[in-house]
């Protein structure tokens, strides 16, 4: 099957998923437990993996910053800048793609193959807009609580590491932080959460979603889940960057 | 009652179903047998619109379900029950939570309501405090019986099972057969059941149809089944050496 048909499927998916829900209480709860099983427990590894990121880039730029002539609290700024453009957003959106991602197309897929949803649609239940809407809702609202997150902690692994490694003082890391501080990157930012989180559950949903077979099939699902929003935060990553930052 | 016109059903050059019409009665256990492979549950499964049929019709008490729009097809749909091969429990629920998920979603019964149902529709299927433990917590013939008392949770008008006894013991496959038949009296409900168990079509089959390569080969009672002389009914029906001295013992 072409790209051309997965695409117009993913589509014809993305459209049912939309339509009316059936009983819009029975999805308020829905949302409330996936933004519990898709963002409160992907804090931790956010939180882990933001530590380390801002960890590194601070160590990495002043090694880099040998020379006298540069200012040392550029070392905050550096900091500060790649976790809020690039790190918090775009890494941290990768990295969910493989926990998140994976997780709801082996959930949704096994659905699939043991004929749940098949079970939903004789009811009469939109199938997918019953499992997969309030997974978007849960994640597009919880990935602005993520990103914040990242960029706290990411900050303050730059701090522990610069001054625990004696490479930049306190003050001049937190000067840093403060300086030449452009808000509209914050905006540039969320959008790219958003955009990334609504891509990961809606791909990982789709592969989910129209898998047929066994178990195989729905780990093969899974593997082209993170595989396809991976490929796809980076294009819209390099979209949004382009739409927002020329 | 259930009618289907001339349905033809293909999956690419594979044509799976040819040219099949029958009539499934109300308050009757109506048999679908045969052969795996021979289109059983793709019949079944166009039947509840799981599959869409290339041509012929599908009719419930007169209302053509093939060329209905999605809104009355969800209506429609709402007065059938299905029990599937695997039970398909929802299994991140609770066994009571499974039973309520139909009079959440299209009731507005209060939370004691709910609870009531749940427990009359657990009582139907034998099964009492059970309602707070998960699928996998349960034997297979107990998940068969949430699979039906589920299935009549919003007083179905039609009951689909697809191979309600596949996987079970020959004592828990009679107890099954037994809810089968007891519910479709009981609350007069169009029941379709697709099976190769001949224990279970002697059992409690009504009307039977036997499905050969596709095509509707056969149809007739229990009592015409042992007396026919289609030659093909007849290598599945006595396949077994049990069935094989019965067939002797008539003739």
């Amino acid at each position: 099957m072409g790209i051309f048909f997965h695409i117009g499927r993913y589509f014809a998916l993305i459209a049912k998923v939309l339509s009316r829900p059936e009983k819009g209480r029975v999805y308020i709860k829905q949302i409330f437990k996936e933004v519990d099983a898709l963002g409160l427990n992907s804090l931790g590894i956010v939180v882990i993996i933001s530590f380390f990121l801002g960890a590194v880039i601070t160590i990495q730029t002043a090694y880099n910053f040998e020379n006298p002539l540069i200012p040392l609290y550029l070392i905050g700024l550096t900091a500060r800048d790649s976790m809020l453009l690039e790190f918090s957003s775009t890494i941290v959106g990768l990295i969910l793609a493989g926990k998140v991602g994976s997780n709801v197309a082996s959930e949704i897929g096994t659905m699939r193959v043991t004929e749940q949803i098949d079970a939903l649609e004789i009811m009469g239940i939109n199938s997918a807009s019953y499992l997969i809407l309030p997974k978007i809702c849960g994640l597009v609202l919880f990935a602005p609580v993520l990103f914040i997150v990242s960029n706290f902690v990411g900050i303050i692994g730059g701090w522990v590491a610069g001054v625990g490694t004696g490479a930049v003082t306190s003050y001049d890391f937190i000067y840093g932080l403060h300086y030449a501080f452009n808000p509209f990157y914050i905006t540039y930012s969320f959008t790219k959460c958003l955009v990334f989180a609504f891509i990961i559950i809606s791909v990982s949903a789709y592969h989910g979603y129209y898998t047929i077979g066994g178990a195989l099939e729905v780990g093969k699902s899974s593997t082209k889940a993170v595989v396809y929003s991976s490929i796809l935060i980076l294009v819209f990553n390099l979209i949004i960057t382009q739409i927002m930052l020329t | 009652m259930i009618a289907v016109e001339n349905i033809s059903k293909s999956f690419g050059e594979n044509n799976v179903l040819k040219n099949i019409s029958a009539k499934f009665e109300q308050g009757k256990a109506n048999f679908i047998i045969g052969q795996s492979g021979s289109g059983k549950t793709v019949l079944i499964k166009s039947i509840v619109g799981l599959h869409e049929v290339d041509e012929g019709k599908i009719m419930y008490d007169d209302r053509d379900f093939t060329n209905m729009n999605i809104k009355k097809r969800k209506k429609i749909r709402k007065e059938i029950g299905m029990i599937f091969q695997g039970g398909a429990l929802f299994d991140s629920a609770t066994i009571e939570q499974n039973i309520k998920f139909p009079i959440d979603m299209f009731t507005k019964q209060t939370t004691e309501e709910k609870l009531e149902r749940v427990n009359f529709c657990l009582k139907k299927v034998n099964l009492e405090n059970v309602n707070h433990l998960y699928p996998d917590e349960i034997s297979g013939g107990m998940k068969k019986r949430v699979s039906i008392a589920r299935a009549i949770a919003l007083n179905p008008k039609y009951l689909f099972c697809d191979e309600p006894n596949s996987g079970l013991d020959p004592k828990t496959s009679i107890v099954i057969d037994n809810l089968i038949k007891e519910i479709t009296e009981e609350f007069n409900i169009t029941t379709v059941v697709n099976s190769h168990d001949m224990n279970s079509v002697m059992q409690i089959g009504d009307n039977i149809m036997f499905v050969y390569q596709g095509e509707k080969w056969w149809e007739g009672n229990k009592e015409e089944i042992l007396k026919s002389d289609n030659k093909e009914l007849n290598d599945f029906v006595f396949a077994s050496d049990l069935y094989k001295k019965i067939k002797k013992s008539i003739s």
